[in-house]
């Protein structure tokens, strides 16, 4: 796995990969078959791949909210994007008889056009990135709902199908995908300087800027990467139920994308970039989310104990539980000495 | 005497002169939450046409899900003198002082779709579906068909919605009549497509391949929509292996049901414009009203879909 920032193999980074095969195993024991994989029509099939499956939407949100948080900036506009890119996806397949290539560039350029809007306001404008990306937030949605017209546009495309559901080399083709994007963004990152460069205008955008870098320049790229994820995001979620719902794609997913950046370890002031750890964190909240639907828990109860367990996790990766729970033990252990 | 002394007067005549008709036929408010589903257009093409049919001048308010924009509507009518308001109220909390005005006002004001938890005195019926009813009919429907032995998977609503829990109330209560019904399993798909697709995957996965499962009741049309594509990606028949049963009548159902994919649908009936108009008619002329018009709509089946999704898309 390719980390940007090389966090050492303490035990912060350490916390959201183990809380990730605790769960795992955890889930196992409540439902069993839970770790069951086989090969069914020649490709792979069980609970573990759809949650890879299920995941990648949130993934790749998360991992371009990654890099916009790593900038010290926030995209609360993703959910809003995921309707639009799903929107013109659908609009354009049904009423057009364009390749899918043209519409999922189209789409792709929608996203990428949000971003750069989202991008503007925060470095020209210098508006605050939570109120900036808010705007599109509530006004994505309304502007989605006016390009399907308020009706969930259903399509039929097998481009688009194999997209949602098909596979490729026995693994679905939406997890290729999204791993495809992940590793590349990692490649650039990592092997070029824009990983470092894009930290230190989050650590610090005036020394950046004083020392030669273009913060404007990056924060920029960094909206409309995240932009161009939503949008991909946005295609899978379409192609997924064959149809785009303006209403509900992609909401409240910001929310989720955000919590996986924090498992990941990262501050929301800005400055690091774990992109392997995202994707770690993005797992795990999926996890949670398949775990509770496959255990037969009462609905009622989902969000409590979503929120519980992430809060345990949460609390497993602050320092200060563990610097507490240290000095608890070594006072037990001298205590014991003493006697 | 100059020009303008002579415009007031004559512009008053031509007023009264052009609102003379309206002594003649009846003219209602009716103030619309307003246009967020497929399901509230036709509400509100219904209720116009009915109004139209009976020569009612209708005068229409869309209140864009704001609850200030419903008041302040709801106030222009009781202004304008109107013989009737028809509200189908956005929140149920708020409603009293606006009531109450239109019963000093003695202006009739109906309930569509929705109730307020303001004094049933305050206001003549509301006109709505029994969600209940419905989930009931669903469970009739589904003990019928397979002579009361089915394990059925229930993709629920929103947690916490009054559709939610009054269809799984209605269903829950009907099947409990049947020692070999039961839910196996039961989530909340969100009253959304990807909802009910992602529950019933998981499901599916969690029922051995989904053999045991024999039927998915659904409490909208849409997570069943969703939950058809999951059957068909775990190689199973929709409407064959496990039958689909669900709510609401969106046109998408009616294709999916054509197409062989899902077994029935019951109506979440949108017109409610002649039982509304029938109430303030009986009103007027000194009848009682219920406090509660239950206008529940039919259940549909394959036989029927082609026909009515060319009629509705």
């Amino acid at each position: 796995m390719q980390f940007v920032s090389k966090p050492r193999p303490d035990a912060k980074t350490l916390a959201p990969v183990i809380s990730l095969f605790v769960l795992i195993m955890g889930t196992s024991l409540v439902t069993p078959g839970f770790l069951d994989i086989s090969i069914v029509d020649g490709h792979i099939y069980g609970s573990l791949v759809d949650i890879v499956h299920r995941a990648t939407p949130m993934l790749l949100v998360a991992v371009g909210m990654a890099i916009v948080i790593g900038t010290k900036g926030i995209d609360l506009s993703v959910g809003s994007i995921i309707a639009i890119s799903g929107a013109v996806t659908a609009v354009l397949t049904v009423n057009t008889e364009w390749l899918p290539f043209v519409v999922m560039g189209c789409a792709l350029l929608a996203g990428m056009a949000c971003g750069l809007w989202n991008g503007l306001l925060v470095t020209v404008f210098g508006i605050q990135p939570i109120v900036a990306t808010l705007i599109l937030m509530v006004a994505g949605r309304g502007i989605a709902q006016m390009i399907t017209g308020g009706q969930i546009v259903t399509f039929h495309s097998e481009f688009f199908n194999a997209i949602g559901n098909g596979f490729f080399a026995g693994l679905p083709l939406r997890v290729v995908l999204a791993i495809v994007i992940v590793v590349a963004t990692a490649l650039v990152l990592r092997k070029t300087a824009l990983g470092l460069f894009f930290e230190s205008v989050g650590a610090n955008a005036e020394s950046s800027r004083l020392m030669g870098i273009d913060s404007r320049m990056l924060i920029l790229i960094a909206y409309v990467f995240s932009g161009f994820c939503s949008a991909m995001a946005g295609i899978i979620l379409a192609a997924d139920i064959r149809g785009a719902d303006a209403n509900n794609a992609g909401l409240w997913l910001e929310l989720d994308a955000i919590l996986a950046v924090v498992i990941a370890g990262a501050s929301l002031s800005g400055g690091r970039i774990y992109l392997g750890l995202t994707v770690i964190g993005a797992l795990i909240i999926q996890t949670l989310t398949t775990a509770i639907l496959t255990s037969g828990l009462p609905a009622q109860y989902n969000l409590i104990v979503k929120a519980s367990i992430v809060l345990l996790v949460l609390l497993i990766q602050s320092s200060r539980t563990r610097d507490f729970v240290k000095s608890r033990l070594m006072l037990a252990r001298r205590s014991s000495h003493v006697e | 005497m100059n020009i303008k002394s002579l415009i007031t007067p004559l512009a008053t005549l031509t007023a009264i002169l052009m609102s003379s008709p309206s002594f003649a036929e009846p003219t209602y408010g009716f103030s619309q939450i307003g246009s967020e589903s497929g399901w509230r257009t036709s509400e509100t093409n219904s209720i116009k046409a009915e109004a139209e049919r009976r020569g009612i001048d209708l005068k229409f308010s869309d209140a864009q899900q704001k609850q200030e924009n419903q008041i302040k509507a709801v106030r222009s009518f009781i202004a304008q003198g109107v013989d009737g308001i028809l509200l189908a109220p956005v929140v149920e909390s708020g409603w009293d002082q606006v009531l109450r005005e239109a019963d000093r006002a003695d202006i009739p004001v109906v309930l569509i779709d929705r109730g307020v938890d303001a004094d049933p005195s305050l206001y003549l019926t509301k006109v709505a579906s029994d969600f209940k009813e419905e989930g009931a009919l669903a469970g009739s429907w589904l003990a019928a068909e397979t002579n009361g032995n089915c394990d059925i998977v229930e993709l629920q609503g929103t947690v916490g919605s009054s559709a939610a829990i009054d269809r799984k109330s209605g269903f829950d209560a009907l099947i409990g009549n049947f020692p070999n019904m039961k839910i196996i399993r039961s989530q909340s798909g969100d009253f959304t497509r990807a909802g009910g697709k992602e529950v019933m995957e998981s499901f599916l996965k969690a029922e051995g391949g989904g053999d045991s499962i024999c039927a998915v009741f659904a409490h909208n049309d849409d997570m069943a929509l969703g939950a058809i594509q999951a059957i068909k990606e775990a190689q199973l028949d929709p409407a064959d292996d496990i039958l689909v049963v669900s709510i609401d009548a969106v046109p998408d159902i009616f294709k999916a049901m054509a197409d062989g994919d899902a077994n029935a649908t019951i109506e979440l009936n949108p017109h409610l414009g002649g039982p509304a108009f029938d109430a303030i008619a009986a009103h007027n002329d000194g009848e009682d009203v219920p406090k509660w018009i239950k206008a529940n709509g039919p259940l549909y089946l394959p036989d029927t879909a082609a026909a009515e999704y060319e009629a509705r898309k």
